[in-house]
């Protein structure tokens, strides 16, 4: 019977089928961060339980560590003992640790793939909802609260309920200047951020052929922005070029053999999908999110919406809310809106040609002096190939902040913050009341929107930049 | 696990749709309260004021909803972050039982963890309760409790004798009976080993080469 990537992914990881539409799935992969990471090594101990499989997990500290150039860990002594408390559990776990400083070390969800660790036609978990990212390679990823990520350190399986697949289809190609960050925004602005839920998406289209790795992890990202956990593009010729030689990819005569069963995964020509969506690449535009759910959001150049334009009364109060917290009226326009803060990071968009499109915006320009602008690479192989091409002298040379890769400004769990009522535009994906700090205003865009912003310091359709 | 049998407590209307659980849980309460605390900082945006004391106008400190272990809410609660602590915040002021049209999916996965029931309701029907529980309060009525009752999948409210809802069978029997997840599964031990000895077989580049594991 013909079947999709997801099924067919899914169906060689079921264990034994615990109830209708539940399976028990073996987990080839399970990562670790310093939020929980420790706490769930720790819960195994209390639970006189062991690591299985210490050689499928992996461990790294990202949403808690400073990115002040200098740093050496957090930003306080709390912070310090939080990912001490990683660190030492994975030693005595026998877990590999990519500690701060070290090459390997990054936002897990951009080292994880750059060391090779995530391979099409795998399942791979953390506790992180944007594991979804790793879809990008072909792999059934997600996000698991804290004890379902013990219940994998224990057993290396997980019960799971089979999701419904649906297909995105980004049909035609796409105008200049538009890239994986608008393509996602304009799904979650077509279907909103419960529209995937119970879902599992594939990306099909020849705008998704056409992105870089770094662009479809990027679109599988923001899956769980619009409700679903697992988001995914077939793995193809541009997936294996990437990966090849990476330190843990396989090598020799078990890379030929992963890359011909690897060929075999993309979906079948007759495979039913329980959901259609169709997008319109020639359609599309620079998106910018102008409330507090990344469903709000618009085309740059179009009116925020007027609240009785809502759908529904629920849709008006909370679009109402958002305005309030937003400091925004309907029917007004984003562009001009002066912002006090640009973020070019996080696991949606601090990769290498994001860095770079970001660059070539503000290269030769200045940051508008009321601007704090910061640039947060995703990782250190990021950081230092960024380097290696000067990106941080042009962005230095621009008046933006080069700092030490982490998760930074995307969710402020390091006590890096913007501060409240301060407006930013962002490259993360959330845009939540407070979610950059209290009281802080985040706008979610493109790096290349974020770069423009910093050097007009409002709100700026990056086409009409000159 | 907490054992979910039962329930019979007041409700608490929270007509919000897309609460993330940011909003539940703040990022920097995630990192550095211990889970039995986390209730303290549960809503603590809308539930504290900015001194730290509570605002009195918040639903679960409003004379009517102060005991509340149920709470009503809009479409798509707990979406956005997988943070279980969402969870944690919400038991650690006695929330055991959240009911919506819809829930984010990690956050409803990590509910039957903690032995928190979500339940799942038509919309119209969610709408009717928030209804409900706004003119309750406002004509300053005693609010009677409600009762959930996972054994036969029904809810009594004041104005409705029982709303079936659907929850699937192996969750029901898991917080009936208070299961303990892993120990669920390591019955399947065997079938785990033999799994493995097989993907090593036929996919072996899942399996990390020693030399790159060793550092």
């Amino acid at each position: 019977m013909a079947r999709t990537l997801f099924e067919k992914v899914w169906d060689t990881h079921v264990i034994t089928s615990l109830a209708a539409g539940v399976d028990l799935l073996h987990i080839d992969r399970n990562m670790l961060h310093d939020l929980g990471g420790g706490e769930s090594l720790s819960q195994l101990a209390r639970d006189g339980r062991s690591v299985r499989n210490p050689e499928l997990t992996l461990a790294t500290p990202d949403h808690i560590v400073e990115t002040r150039q200098g740093r050496t860990g957090g930003i306080a002594p709390w912070a310090d003992e939080v990912i001490d408390k990683l660190c030492v559990l994975a030693k005595e776990n026998s877990i590999p640790l990519y500690n701060v400083g070290e090459l390997e070390h990054g936002i897990v969800h951009v080292m994880a793939p750059e060391l090779g660790f995530v391979l099409p036609g795998t399942t791979i978990v953390c506790g992180d909802s944007h594991t979804c990212t790793l879809g990008a390679f072909g792999a059934v990823a997600f996000g698991i609260g804290s004890s379902e990520v013990v219940h994998v350190l224990a057993t290396q399986t997980l019960p799971q309920r089979r999701p419904k697949t649906m297909r995105v289809r980004f049909n035609g190609t796409l105008p200049h200047g538009i890239g994986a960050k608008d393509m996602s925004l304009a799904l979650i602005r077509a279907i909103g951020t419960a529209g995937a839920t119970g879902y599992a998406i594939e990306y099909v289209g020849e705008a998704v052929r056409g992105l870089d790795m770094e662009g479809r992890m990027t679109l599988c990202n923001l899956s769980i922005e619009s409700g679903a956990k697992v988001g995914m593009i077939a793995p193809d010729e541009t997936t294996f070029r990437w990966l090849e030689g990476r330190p843990q990819a396989p090598t020799g005569r078990a890379w030929e053999q992963a890359v011909s069963a690897w060929r075999e995964l993309a979906t079948d020509e007759h495979a039913k999908f329980d959901k259609d969506i169709v997008i319109d690449c020639s359609t599309l535009a620079p998106y910018i999110t102008w409330g507090t759910s990344p469903e709000q959001v618009i085309a740059v150049d179009q009116p925020i919406p007027q609240l009785d334009e809502a759908p529904t009364s629920v849709h008006r109060t909370e679009w109402g809310n958002a305005l309030e917290y937003m400091g925004l009226k309907g029917g007004e326009s984003l562009i001009g809106i002066r912002v006090d803060r640009v973020f070019i990071g996080s696991c949606s968009n601090s990769r290498l040609p994001d860095l770079r499109r970001a660059a070539q915006i503000v290269a030769g320009k200045q940051v508008a002096a009321h601007v704090e602008a910061w640039v947060v690479p995703g990782s250190e192989r990021v950081k230092r190939a960024a380097e290696a091409e000067g990106l941080d002298t042009v962005f230095k040379k621009a008046g933006l902040q080069w700092r030490e890769p982490g998760c930074s400004l995307c969710v402020g769990a390091n006590g890096e913050v913007v501060a409240p009522g301060q407006r930013c535009v962002s490259t993360s994906n959330r845009n939540f009341t407070g979610r950059q700090g209290p009281g802080a205003r985040t706008h979610l865009a493109s790096p290349e929107m974020a770069a423009a912003a910093a050097i007009t310091g409002a709100i700026t359709d990056v086409r009409t930049l000159k | 696990m907490k054992k979910f049998e039962v329930l019979e407590s007041t409700a608490a209307p929270f007509p919000h749709a897309n609460v993330d659980t940011d909003r539940i849980i703040r990022i920097e309460r995630c990192a550095r309260v211990a889970r039995e605390d986390l209730g303290n900082w549960v809503f603590e945006t809308e539930r504290l004021n900015p001194d730290g004391s509570p605002n009195e106008a918040f639903v679960l400190h409003r004379p009517p909803f102060r005991d509340a272990q149920i709470l009503v809410a809009e479409d798509n609660f707990g979406c956005g972050s997988s943070r279980e602590m969402a969870v944690w915040a919400l038991t650690g002021i006695g929330i055991r039982c959240v009911i919506a049209p819809s829930f984010g999916e990690i956050f409803f996965n990590n509910c039957f963890q903690n032995g928190v029931l979500p339940i799942r309701l038509p919309a119209d029907t969610v709408a009717e309760l928030l209804q409900r529980l706004s003119e309750q309060e406002a004509a300053s009525n005693e609010p009677a409790p409600w009762r959930v009752d996972l054994r036969t999948c029904r809810i009594s409210t004041p104005w409705h004798p029982a709303i079936r809802f659907d929850i699937e069978p192996l969750r029901r029997e898991a917080l009936l009976e208070g299961l303990d997840s892993i120990g669920m599964t390591l019955k399947h031990a065997e079938a785990i080993d033999a799994y493995q000895a097989q993907q090593r077989q036929i996919m072996p580049w899942v399996w990390r080469q020693e030399t790159s594991t060793s550092r």
